[in-house]
């Protein structure tokens, strides 16, 4: 390896040494394509032309704040993943789709989701002149959090803030909050927060969106909620259903419940609010997956 | 002299390799687990390697796997591994004893503290599963100030530099995967080890011995006899028990002959 892949006592790669090479392989690959400009300048055309980039910022103003927004368990299916990659290596690549996991995916990931708040950070100085009081995002493993923070890390005066899935409840042990009430340990190839008991077991987690039912969150997270610099707070399953709701009546955008959790923190704190802070919300995802379970959660009729 | 190196040495007596077995502690539940641990040794294992069991055994195929989860069902703990350590060392003083686990049981419980508790128990050695060469050098240290031999875990991909340092900086003895994937998935032995073996003699590294799983609850060693006649650089294997013995008798019967086939078959190092 070239890095440690640590952020700051977090991260690292604890995987079968069968692994490593792979590992190795991939780093090399990644730090290599960060710095070919042709493979940038494809990615930039890529992002442009066929994603249609900049994703535009829209204004929230019918929720009444100042709000602008851009299975079976994902540990279990990690775990089969990583299995199959210790036989499979050599023909395949394990395509970890959040900030999880050993070195180098959390770092990979990140500098792959970081145009979420490079294009937040451009647009939002555009349209309110100054840097949002907030920016807040759901954390399942924290890919959609970390690409949104990753911009913002050096503006101190903009407060980071984590959403976790506090489940049925955070005085229980429904929920899926990592940070919150998670403990230092190794899951995943990376050493971060893990839902534990005291030997080390790990415990299961429990979220209305998969997407945040998860015991352990990338380290890059862990060193973020250590050092200070983001927050870390709960959703409730029926606060987040109810901002589903919120967005779906006011605004006719239906977002995935995954991001409903930072959406209903945001009304939370603009609800407190004396004044009217700017609050920069990723909605990571939209909920036509979401819809039919919205309904049944909801008493709604097809 | 350790037990490992006792074991080697009379090994080299023989002119034999030595053959261990591999078991989940508290697999199926306490009681029943102390009885197969006996049945491994009167099966003529010269050593025995233990897992404690994790929730999430990512370097584990289904067998093992579901080994650890019968032992948490039936409510086995870290701390009760440490007992039936320590019980099984009082009835077989001289056995090595290798314990494979997690990374995060053991930071759960300290790393230097899990260490001495081992070395308290009566254990030889411990491999940690997910700590690669990369990570091991707090791990390796903690086991060696506790007295524990750390084992590492040599894989036919690593590089020659990778090898050399796993053999100057593992203990006990050197365990050489037997091919990729998890444990206990497929029969067979499908890396080239001649190479590998070669460069960790010459380097000076801890006795190989080669790990792999057998779906066959009778004479599994058959394969193994027929890979790796005596001399060819020298290996040793351990054996894990694929089919769960109903019974300690069944598991006896099972085991005898293979033990002793293996054990004819392969060279000392
Ligand atoms: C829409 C959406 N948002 C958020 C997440 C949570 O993942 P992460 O925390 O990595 O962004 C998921 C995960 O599946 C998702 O589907």
């Amino acid at each position: 390896m070239r890095q440690s892949g640590r952020f700051g006592e977090f991260g690292g790669a604890y995987v079968p040494e069968i692994l490593m090479p792979a590992l190795e392989q991939l780093e090399a690959a990644f730090l290599d394509a960060q710095e070919d400009e042709g493979f940038q300048a494809e990615l930039a055309e890529l992002l442009a032309r066929y994603a249609g980039r900049p994703t535009p910022l829209t204004r929230c103003r019918n929720l009444g704040a100042g709000v602008t927004g851009g299975g079976a368990g994902l540990k279990d299916a990690i775990n089969e993943a990583l299995r199959d990659w210790t036989a499979s290596f050599e023909q395949t690549h394990y395509l970890l789709g959040t900030v999880a996991g050993p070195h180098p995916f959390p770092l990979m990931v990140r500098e792959y989701q970081r145009v979420i708040g490079r294009e937040a950070r451009a647009q939002i100085l555009e349209y309110e002149g100054r840097l949002p009081d907030a920016a807040i995002a759901c954390v399942g493993g924290g890919s959609n959090a970390i690409g949104l923070f990753a911009d913002f890390i050096g503006d101190e005066e903009v407060a980071l803030i984590g959403v976790e899935a506090a489940g049925k409840g955070l005085d229980g042990s429904d929920h899926g909050a990592t940070l919150l009430r998670g403990s230092r340990g190794i899951l995943h190839g990376a050493e971060t927060y893990v839902l534990q008991d005291g030997d080390g077991q790990v415990s299961d987690s429990w979220s209305v969106s998969a997407g945040l039912d998860y015991p352990a969150v990338g380290p890059e997270h862990a060193h973020l909620k250590d050092s200070g610099r983001a927050e870390y707070v709960g959703v409730e399953d029926a606060a987040a259903l109810d901002a589903f709701a919120q967005l779906a009546r006011h605004e006719g955008i239906i977002c995935a419940f995954e991001s409903a959790h930072a959406l209903a923190h945001a009304l939370a704190v603009a609800e407190a609010a004396e004044d009217e802070p700017v609050l920069l919300v990723n909605l990571s995802g939209r909920g036509d997956k979401d819809v039919a379970q919205a309904q049944k959660l909801l008493g709604l009729s097809a | 002299m350790s037990r490992y190196d006792a074991m080697f040495e009379r090994a080299r007596e023989r002119r034999e390799g030595v053959f261990g077995g591999f078991l989940m502690l508290g697999d199926p539940d306490r009681a029943r687990s102390d009885l197969l641990l006996d049945a491994l040794v009167e099966g003529g294992a010269d050593m025995v390697e233990l897992g404690i069991p994790f929730s999430d055994p990512i370097a584990d195929g289904p067998v093992i796997e579901a080994a650890a989860n019968r032992a948490l069902a039936a409510g086995i703990r870290t701390a009760d591994c440490f007992a039936m350590i320590a019980d099984f060392r009082a009835r077989h003083p001289e056995i090595p004893v290798g314990i494979l686990t997690y990374a995060n049981l053991v930071s759960a419980r300290g790393r230097e503290a899990f260490a001495r508790e081992l070395a308290a128990a009566g254990a030889d050695s411990l491999l940690v599963a997910d700590v690669p060469l990369f990570e091991a050098g707090p791990y390796l240290s903690a086991a060696r100030d506790a007295g524990i031999a750390p084992v590492l875990i040599a894989a036919g991909n690593a590089p020659d530099e990778r090898l050399r340092e796993i053999a100057r900086r593992g203990g006990g003895y050197t365990y050489c995967l037997a091919r990729a994937g998890v444990t206990g998935e497929r029969e067979g032995i499908d890396l080239d080890h001649g190479p590998m073996l070669a460069l960790l003699k010459a380097a000076g590294a801890p006795p190989p011995i080669l790990g792999f799983g057998s779906r066959r609850k009778r004479r599994p060693a058959g394969r193994v006899a027929r890979f790796r006649r005596p001399n060819e650089g020298g290996d040793a294997a351990r054996l894990t028990p694929i089919q769960r013995p109903r019974a300690a008798e069944d598991f006896s019967a099972c085991t005898e002959s293979p033990y002793r086939l293996v054990r004819r078959h392969v060279s000392s190092y």
